[in-house]
């Protein structure tokens, strides 16, 4: 395409059209009001930042972002009960949003993951204090250099990171456009929007600092890269389609286009444009759901984050990532299926046993998780490539229970502790269960849930995707993903028999009494965990309800 | 009204959860809970019963259908109760005779630190066997039937501390895992024999499957039945469960929980029937066990060792009359309820003397106590009446169907059973009569122990000699307000059906002819322990006495056969395992630890190799679907 050509086209639209002929745009308010409730408090966040003294920031803070969450999830089930979820399902504000089933699920289970991932930001009960002052898992000063003297005068001070409630509710609000985007810029800026809080928050580790910057800096040069690729992949499907809309693309791909964008017409249909753009965003979504070999992040940085953003990040970003791949995959590329099934199929195997495999020799507990969650995304994506109603449903009820059980699982984690804060290394979880059979037999429910045990929510998600993945043609797949259950399966009870049936280390570590932030997130786990498991049945008909994409 | 049928089931659960999560701050009201909510659900039991009475016959079956827990097509999991005569009758029992025990267990446990816990347990027990009457399929009755023996578990060890009441616990569970291996066999034929596991549709298709694999399945069942009722092979497990506290014994291990075995023989009746050999076992395994039960209580100088022999082989009877059919359902059932209450208040009878005798449960150390528990005596007494089948009682209505019964079944067969079951009654009055003349008559044999403390027996709190005497009301009335007028035939004989069978004797006959045996067990036992002193240390007593005494050698021949066959077999197997299973499976292992090993160098911490990957990654990703389109 040349210069001019895209010269003339803007000259000339502006020349024919008047200004006073711009249409107004049309935004729905009230259907985008769970993403601008979230948007809006996090502003009020920035503002509470700036104006309310230090001593009530943090009350302010949790105020605002939990009523915020709350708020915007009711305004979900507001919408979902009008039928926006089914009969009502449409694209809204001019074209970027789709407001359907998956859209409104998907978004439902981002804010309540936001807000049992919220509890455990607000817990400040677990460190020791300091200085006769309450704190978090958070520095107290972000800028201050570890272990410098202006971070010793930051914590003599009791200062402490309320930034990150409003990072949470912007990272938040990115993530409930993700997965609704309809159009390719609209899907870049929403990755951006949730991406840049939670480098952010990854960097804010009150203990451990080093590594968490660390982890930061590598989830940002990686993410940021990723985003590269995606952003290429963006500019050759648009360059291919003459547009960034996914009903126009998937018009072009099908080939029932009528009105050709004569500026774009040499270029327009041109296959290897597609593949490659294809190729290239679905990689970058591969690389924020940690599918292999995109994966290489997630370990260092589950690890090197304070765990309650881990949670939260394992959780949430998840299901933005799954539910944005999701939309791409049936409403701008179903027509590409033949060729993009084989290649996720291929994904999705060496991801269900690269996790699955690597996780039997980790030592530490959170890197164990890391490689958990990249197994289940290997799991997910089998439900994805099952490009069948059931397919969608099983993939949204899987994320609604992963979700649930990751953030339980990571809570957990931040109570065990000793004198240089939490515990991970797995051989100080030896004989836990001896000292605290509560909080280890919650862990072992959990782990039983990753394992895929019936009666939890795990059993019930996997039997979902793995059914609708036989079902859609992929039966070798999910022979591949009992095996890797198989092996995954040991080394989740490997950690149940740690904890149960070896003697406790005389030095070993303390599991920390929470106050009932903590102990609302671990409790709202089990409980989804276990309902999920033993009656999912309402869960399952909710997301096949919600299992058509509006295109 | 059938919305209630799950409040049956929630209200001991929220009990259970309740009472095991609430921590220390509910000891203080914890069995009071725990009480209360048993008795709600009674109480919605007894609202229930009365709107089932308001209904024809037909309708007397409700459904409650909560969700579905696998929807699958071809395996359909539902979570649905039934609520028809014969899982009222159950209801009605269970959460009776467990509210009445858990008003007992009040004042029994009073001194034990951990109450809260154990009516926390006793509440997971309701909850559990409602679930296994209540349930609409096998595979829920399989819930409840593994949730009534991990609350059996864990109330045999409830006393944790003795390492006798410990082990017992686990006996229990073991011999009872055989069972319940039964149990899912017979449910997996059954899902492979008719594709489903719901009651209606089985037993409705009864005749489409071949009576060959109809007898595999009744031969799992019973064995599950003998799991759980302490039925001969599987019995060895009912005397050491005595272990735990009292109304353990009296609620789980007399009246309700080891009829369960019945209930199932009773509700797969459609699979029985169709299944004459099996039934034929059946009622052999009830009749072995009916007097095996009945020697081992006439051995036992532990009254509630003596007590549990009793209740074997009253099961036994209840068994042996579910072995003949539609003849003897009703009445397997019929008994089944009168024996939950004169067997409940029994025990709760002898709970009540080792209240007041310092733990002390050896009789031979007892002696005389009419005079100081006079309530005890009197409710123990009337149960004991009962038992032994006293005209008017009522044992005797039920006892005396299933003797009956046994002669209706016809031919030699019916002559063998019915002259077991009338030789069973003999005993059976030999043995209770002994129990209570060394109790309650006779002189006081009790001594001071090694610390110098005399026990001074007396009578129990009024927490527990009201459940002692409604149980007692129980006793003397149930089976004549069930047998006059054959109500209960009438009540659930639309679930069960009903045959007369053709006695080669009159009813009359049996009757008088149980009276005669009757006379004769008693008259023994007093020339026995009545006429004469009770020696305060055990004769030594013939072989079959002392065989008896170690429960007619149940132990020592599963330890001889079981243990040490189990032993040899475990040892090849576990050559055959070292040598091959653990080459290919640790090969397995060591090479995935291996292959892990390897990938984990990848992840070596620096941007630039993830980096790397990434990009090569993306370069196969865009290759790859370049090629899919290319071939």
């Amino acid at each position: 395409m040349s210069a001019t050509a895209v010269h003339s086209l803007w000259t000339t639209a502006a020349g024919a059209d008047p200004i006073s002929k711009i249409p107004t745009p049309k935004i729905e308010y009230g259907q985008l009001s769970p993403t601008l409730i979230i948007l809006g408090a996090a502003l009020i966040g920035v503002l509470v930042e700036a104006f309310v003294p230090r001593k009530s920031r943090y009350y302010a803070q949790v105020f605002v972002s939990v009523v915020a969450l709350c708020a915007a999830f009711a305004a979900v089930v507001a919408l979902a009960a009008d039928g926006y979820g089914t009969t009502k399902a449409h694209i809204a504000a001019m074209g970027a949003i789709a407001v359907d089933g998956p859209s409104l699920f998907l978004q439902g289970v981002i804010l309540l993951s936001g807000l049992v991932g919220l509890f455990t930001f607000a817990e400040r009960r677990l460190d020791p204090e300091a200085h006769g002052n309450r704190v978090d898992s958070f520095a107290a000063q972000g800028a201050s250099v570890p272990g410098s003297d202006s971070e010793k005068a930051a914590v003599k001070a009791g200062f402490t990171t309320t930034e990150v409630f409003p990072l949470l509710l912007f990272a938040v609000s990115g993530m409930l456009v993700f997965p609704s985007a309809n159009d390719l810029l609209t899907l870049f800026v929403a990755l951006e929007v949730f991406s840049l809080p939670l480098y952010l928050l990854c960097a804010l580790a009150r203990r451990k600092r080093l590594l968490s910057q660390e982890a930061a800096v590598k989830y940002f040069l990686l993410g940021a890269f990723a985003s590269a690729f995606t952003l290429f992949g963006i500019a050759l499907l648009y360059g291919y389609a003459g547009s960034m809309s996914y009903a126009t693309i998937a018009q072009v791909v099908d080939g029932s286009i009528t009105n050709i964008n004569p500026a774009l017409a040499d270029t327009m249909g041109n296959d290897a444009l597609l593949l490659i753009g294809g190729a290239m965003i679905v990689m970058g979504l591969l690389f924020k759901v940690g599918a292999v070999p995109f994966h290489m992040w997630t370990p260092d940085v589950y690890q090197g984050a304070p765990t309650p953003v881990t949670g939260f990040m394992a959780a949430a970003t998840k299901v933005a990532a799954f539910g944005a791949l999701l939309r791409l995959l049936y409403v701008v590329l179903p027509g590409l299926r033949w060729d993009w099934r084989p290649v996720m199929w291929g994904v999705a195997i060496i991801t269900m046993l690269g996790g699955a495999i690597v996780a039997i020799t980790q030592t530490d507990i959170k890197r164990l998780l890391a490689y958990s969650s990249i197994a289940h995304a290997g799991f997910i994506l089998a439900g994805v490539i099952a490009t069948t109603r059931d397919g969608v449903s099983s993939v949204l009820f899987y994320l609604g229970a992963y979700s649930f059980v990751t953030i339980g699982a990571f809570a957990v984690v931040t109570l065990v502790r000793d004198a240089g804060g939490e515990a991970t290394h797995l051989s100080k979880w030896a004989g836990l269960g001896r000292r605290s059979p509560l909080v280890a037999a919650v862990f072992a429910v959990f782990l039983l849930s990753f394992a895929g045990i019936p009666l939890t929510a795990g059993f019930a998600g996997k039997f979902a995707v793995f059914k609708a993945a036989a079902a859609g043609g992929a039966a070798p797949l999910v022979v591949v993903g009992v095996l890797s259950s198989a092996i995954a399966a040991f080394f989740y009870i490997r950690v149940i028999v740690l904890m149960f049936f070896s003697e406790p280390r005389p030095d070993g570590p303390t599991v920390a009494v929470p106050s009932p932030l903590t102990m609302a997130t671990i409790g709202v786990a089990v409980a989804a965990t276990l309902v999920l498991g033993v009656a999912p049945q309402y869960f399952l008909d909710l997301a096949n309800q919600a299992g058509v994409f509006v295109r | 009204m059938e919305n209630l049928i799950a409040l049956l089931v929630a209200a001991p659960l929220l009990g259970a959860v309740v009472l095991l999560c609430g921590g220390r701050r509910l000891d203080a009201v914890g069995h009071w809970i725990g009480t209360l909510l048993s008795s709600a659900s009674f109480v919605i039991g007894v609202v229930l019963f009365t709107d089932l009475l308001g209904k024809n016959a037909e309708h007397r079956t409700l459904m409650q259908h909560l969700w579905t827990w696998v929807p699958v097509e071809g395996f359909q999991a539902d979570v649905t109760f039934r609520l028809d005569q014969l899982s009222m009758t159950f209801v009605l029992l269970i959460t009776g005779v467990g509210s009445l025990i858990h008003l007992y267990s009040v004042g029994y446990m009073e001194h034990d630190e951990r109450r809260r816990r154990f009516f926390g347990y006793l509440n997971l027990f309701l909850a559990a066997m409602l679930i296994l009457v209540l349930a609409d399929n096998y595979l829920l009755l399989y819930v409840g039937w593994e949730g009534v023996g991990l609350a059996s578990y864990l109330l045999i060890g409830f006393w944790q501390h003795k390492p006798s009441a410990a082990t017992a616990a686990k006996k229990a569970f073991l011999v009872n895992r055989v069972g319940d291996m039964g149990l899912s066999i017979a449910i997996m034929l059954m899902f492979t024999t008719f594709g489903t596991f719901a009651f209606g549709p089985v037993l409705s298709h009864v005749g489409d499957a071949s009576e060959g694999k109809l007898t595999g399945i009744a031969l799992m069942l019973l064995l599950a039945a003998c799991g759980k009722s302490a039925q001969v092979p599987l019995q060895s497990w009912l005397g050491d469960a005595m272990e735990g506290p009292t109304p353990v014994s009296a609620l789980i291990h007399a009246a309700t929980m080891v009829t369960a075995g019945v209930y199932l023989i009773v509700r797969s009746g459609a699979i029985f029937n169709a299944a004459p050999d099996a039934q034929l076992v059946v009622t052999v395994v009830g009749a072995v066990t009916l007097l095996f039960g009945a020697i081992v209580g006439c051995a036992k100088d532990d009254i509630k060792k003596a007590l549990a022999g009793s209740t074997m082989s009253q099961i036994g009877y209840m068994v042996l009359a579910a072995g003949l059919g539609p003849i003897g359902y009703v009445f397997a059932i019929m008994h089944l309820v009168t024996h939950g209450f004169f067997k409940a208040g029994l025990f709760l009878g002898a709970g009540s003397v080792m209240h007041g005798m310092n733990d002390e449960v050896d009789m031979r150390k007892y002696g005389g106590l009419r005079k100081y528990m006079p309530v005890t005596f009197i409710t123990f007494g009337l149960g004991y009446l009962a038992i032994i089948g006293f005209p008017g009682l009522s044992g005797f209505f039920s006892k005396d169907k299933i003797i009956e019964a046994a002669f209706a079944k016809g031919g030699t067969e019916g002559w063998i059973l019915g002259g077991a079951a009338l030789l069973g009654a003999a005993i059976t009055a030999f043995y209770m009569t002994r129990v209570m003349l060394m109790t309650f008559f006779g002189e006081k044999r009790w001594q001071p122990d090694e610390n110098g403390h005399e026990p001074h027996p007396h009578e129990s709190p009024r927490t527990m000699t009201i459940p002692m005497i409604v149980l007692a009301f129980g006793s003397v009335f149930a089976g004549g307000i069930f047998g006059i007028g054959d109500r209960f035939l009438h009540w659930l004989e639309p679930v069960t059906g009903h045959e007369e069978g053709n006695s080669p004797v009159s009813a009359l006959t049996v009757t008088l002819a149980t009276m005669v045996v009757l006379v004769i067990g008693v008259a023994i036992a007093w020339a026995q322990y009545g006429r004469r002193p009770v020696p305060a240390v055990a004769p030594r007593g013939s072989l079959l006495t002392r065989a008896a005494r170690r429960d007619l050698l149940q132990d020592d021949f599963n330890h001889v056969v079981l243990v040490r066959g189990g032993e040899h077999l475990t040892r090849s197997l576990v050559y055959v395992d070292h040598t091959l299973v653990d080459g290919v499976v640790n090969g397995t292992a060591a090479s995935m630890g291996g292959l892990s090993g390897r990938l984990r160098k990848l992840q070596n911490g620096y941007a630039r190799s993830y980096a790397v990957s990434m990009f090569g990654g993306a370069a196969i990703l865009v290759a790859a679907t370049l090629l899919m389109r290319a071939v």
